[in-house]
């Protein structure tokens, strides 16, 4: 597919200020040189390898970006992030991207990795951490994969590695209100 | 019967390592005419040479080998050694074991120790051979033509002049400053090309160290190094310029408009013209080209209109004869014509698809559209610009196959001044990669994209009109994709070649040329601005693409050269040259077209044989000044008359039996 370039400044330049401000990194800066791509344990996985989500979104492309696969792939670990020679935070810009498509309900790409983020999440704003059991038996019935994992899930009882109660922490009204605060920033944006 | 020394050096472990110098230097005390033999750690260090020296003295030695490096590293070093200990240096021969062995075999070492005996013999023949030699001397002309008169020309005239020496600058425009004064802004820093560039013409005309002939060649070149003798044609002006006052009346009545190649076609001037308001000499010449009187019309307004009566429409071109004892030619560059080439960016067809050079006069403050952006074909300031690098450059189906190092750069630059000078506007660039070696280069590079530049990493494959708009259809690799713009107008980076006429120049000095028409440099790494032809340098864009630093960094290397040569009265050639033995001799004169130096020529002397009247018969003469000992003559001439000294025939038969017999 041809991509037109033509008059989209205001779109790439648009675009590069909300990444900035959602990432605090500056996208122009990337050279391409790569490095990012061939650090990447899940590269090989994704439909864009991340130097080329750099590119699109240096040209202004934003909904090619959004509706990827790479973006809930990425694992978050970093690496990209550490050996980058720009010294831009690609792991930031994937979360960051990754909660622009979450908000804007394109998640058709990925599906399951989405709802994974939404449990987790929701449970975290509930307990005040995660709670495992809840989160698989959430996670399971919610993929209509009701037996997924649960091989492992009874290791991991047997072992008293996850529990059958919801734990209780100190704080949980503060983590409460840290999502309430998120809520409203991103309400305001 | 000679007595040969051999000095083998074990280099450290670069030859130690490999080879068994003991054993080398006992091997070799057997061979004919050796005396004397010993080996060393370090043969070219102080206590080394004395060893070579007190051997000399010690064991009354008239010939030395010394088995070490390449000679081209030490065969200075050792023949001063030589001259120290009272001997004629000449007197020496080397033995290449580092390079031509050690180095080579280390994979080998017994083989190598074969080799290694055999290089010694074979040195040692040649050495039994040798005749002590002297080189001349020959007088100096301490003053230097400098050809072509850009910024490389202007400088190095600058520096030889500020030296004390006499400078010859010829130029073949009517203005001297080259392609330098048409620039807008220079990268990386962005001063004003002009500012920096016109107090430099003015510090020329005005220096009393300079002679200035512009719009002027050099038509003959005779002679050699320190005594060359130089005709320049004065090509007629049509304007007496003792008379001329520059006031400007005749180029502003002039009727006939003329398209402006110093604005790059964009444009008119009249036929009676100067280049630009700052032009020096700031006198105009006539174009006779385009002169109504010269194309049989009724005119004649600037003859009529001219106070000082310096109209003269008979003038003729003269020819100055001159003797310089140096030349740099400074003659640079010109842009790649594009049109004749890429069909698919419209063979020129396009008014909107133009040079980095036309761009530089339409952003100039100084240029046809006083500085606004405006596109040719109506006048439109573009919005949207696409710059397109490597026309002609890097690209060997079309063009040439070298890049021509500035281009990144400049339309770095190009893109941000659109940036800054248009508002609203978008700089596209399509690249196959950006290189910026250069002092804040790669800084200067990063702005433009922080400036907001789209680098579409592909190269264009097609322009074409659509309504008034350009269609630039290219990819962007980086993504694999194809991409397209709509563009206002078109930039194209075209490759620099050289200027037109430098093989001309090239012939006319006796420099060679390199594959891409670029005078060749006598060594790429060490030797850069001197040619094959001693006496004559080089500076600018004419050796190879270079920007504006490295093209003043070279003229005035140049010109170190040049004065180096100039601050002795007398100069020692080479003693290692043809040399031609008369009796031998029958005169064919083959030798002469193949000689590239032009140093053969024919003499006429009178023989006297007993018995009979004298004789006058022609035999060849060898220019000690201009023979290089290339020793191609040698090869030519039938009856074995022409030797080259230190590499005759009996010499390299020695050689050749102490290794095959």
């Amino acid at each position: 597919m041809r991509v037109e370039l033509t008059g989209r400044r205001k779109e790439r330049e648009n675009l590069l200020i909300q990444v900035a401000r959602a990432s605090g990194q500056n996208i122009a800066k990337c050279y391409q040189c790569g490095k990012c791509t061939a650090g990447c344990p899940v590269a090989v996985e994704m439909d864009i390898p991340p130097h080329q989500v750099m590119r699109l979104l240096q040209l202004g492309l934003k909904d090619e970006v959004l509706d990827s696969s790479a973006i809930w792939l990425c694992a978050s670990c970093a690496t990209c992030t550490a050996r980058c020679p720009r010294d831009i935070d690609i792991a930031a810009v994937m979360d960051a991207l990754r909660a622009r498509a979450g908000r804007e309900g394109r998640t058709r790409s990925a599906k399951t990795i989405a709802l994974f983020h939404d449990i987790f999440l929701n449970a975290i704003q509930k307990h005040g951490r995660v709670f495992e059991l809840g989160l698989a038996i959430n996670y399971n019935l919610k993929t209509g994969n009701l037996f997924k994992d649960a091989d492992l899930g009874r290791v991991y009882f047997t072992r008293g590695k996850i529990g059958l109660k919801a734990p209780k922490i100190k704080g949980g009204d503060e983590v409460r209100r840290i999502f309430q605060k998120v809520k409203q920033m991103e309400a305001g944006e | 019967m000679p007595r040969i020394g051999v000095f083998v050096c074990w280099c450290g472990s670069n030859i130690g390592g490999v080879l068994d110098c003991p054993q080398l230097a006992r091997e070799a005390a057997s061979f004919p005419g050796v005396v004397y033999s010993v080996d060393y750690k370090y043969m070219c260090s102080e206590p080394g040479q004395n060893l070579i020296i007190e051997a000399i003295k010690e064991h009354r030695l008239d010939r030395v080998v010394v088995a070490s490096c390449s000679p081209r590293l030490h065969e200075e070093t050792f023949r001063k050694a030589l001259a120290r200990a009272g001997l004629n240096p000449y007197l020496l021969e080397m033995a290449n074991l580092r390079e031509h062995c050690s180095w080579v075999h280390a994979k080998e070492p017994e083989k190598a120790q074969v080799k290694a005996v055999d290089l010694v013999r074979r040195a040692v023949a040649k050495a039994a051979l040798l005749q002590p030699l002297v080189s001349s001397q020959i007088p100096v002309t301490k003053r230097c033509l400098v050809i072509g008169g850009g910024i490389a020309g202007i400088q190095c005239a600058l520096d030889i002049a500020d030296a004390g020496h006499e400078v010859i600058l010829v130029e073949r425009e009517p203005t001297i400053g080259g392609n330098m004064v048409k620039l807008d802004k220079t990268f990386p820093t962005l001063d004003c090309s002009a500012c920096i560039s016109t107090p430099k013409m003015v510090a020329v005309a005005s220096h009393p160290n300079i002679k200035l002939y512009t719009y002027a060649e050099v038509a003959e070149i005779g002679g050699y190094i320190g005594n060359f003798k130089v005709k320049i044609k004065q090509k007629a002006r049509y304007v007496d310029h003792d008379k001329c006052t520059g006031c400007g009346t005749c180029w502003e009545k002039c009727p006939s408009k003329v398209p402006d190649d110093f604005n790059g076609g964009l444009g008119t001037r009249k036929a009676i013209y100067i280049p630009f308001p700052q032009a020096v000499p700031n006198k105009p010449v006539i174009d006779a080209n385009h002169c109504r009187v010269f194309n049989n019309k009724k005119c004649r307004v600037c003859e009529k209109l001219c106070p000082t009566g310096a109209i003269d429409y008979e003038q003729q071109d003269t020819f100055i004869d001159e003797e310089v004892g140096a030349i740099v030619v400074a003659t640079g560059y010109e842009l790649f014509d594009w049109t004749k080439a890429y069909g698919e960016y419209g063979y020129g067809m396009y008014p909107d698809v133009i040079t980095g050079l036309q761009f530089e006069r339409l952003v100039n403050a100084a240029g046809p559209t006083g500085g606004k952006i405006k596109r040719p074909s109506d006048g439109k300031e573009p919005k949207t610009v696409v710059f397109v690098k490597c026309v002609g450059s890097r690209d060997e189906a079309k063009g040439k196959s070298y890049c021509s190092r500035v281009c990144c750069m400049y339309t770095a630059k190009h893109a941000h001044q659109l940036l800054e000078k248009v508002p609203d506007s978008q700089a596209y660039i399509f690249y196959m990669d950006v290189r910026t070696p250069g002092k804040g280069y790669e800084e200067f590079y990063q702005r433009t994209v922080q400036d907001g530049a789209i680098y579409v990493r592909g190269r264009v494959s097609k322009i074409y009109q659509s309504g008034d708009k350009l269609v630039v259809r290219g990819a962007d690799t980086l993504l694999g994709r194809p991409v397209e713009v709509k563009a206002d107008m078109v930039v194209l980076a075209t490759a620099m070649q050289p200027a037109a006429g430098v093989e001309t120049t090239a012939r006319l000095v006796g420099a060679p040329v390199d594959q891409d028409g670029f005078i060749q440099e006598a060594h790429p790494k060490l030797r850069p601005v001197e040619t094959h032809t001693a006496g004559v340098y080089v500076a600018g864009c004419c050796q190879g693409p270079k920007d504006i630093p490295d093209t003043v960094a070279q003229a005035s290397g140049a010109a170190a050269k040049v004065v180096g040569l100039l601050s002795h009265s007398k100069m020692s050639t080479s003693a290692m040259i043809s040399t031609v033995n008369e009796a031998l001799c029958t005169g064919c004169m083959l030798c002469e077209p193949v000689c590239p130096y032009k140093a053969i020529e024919p003499k006429v002397i009178t023989e006297r044989l007993p018995g009979q009247p004298p004789r006058e018969r022609t035999v060849a003469a060898v220019n000690s000044g201009l023979c290089q000992g290339c020793g191609c003559c040698n090869v030519a001439c039938r009856p074995g008359a022409i030797q080259v000294k230190g590499f005759t025939n009996e010499q390299m038969l020695a050689e050749v039996d102490a290794i095959c017999l």
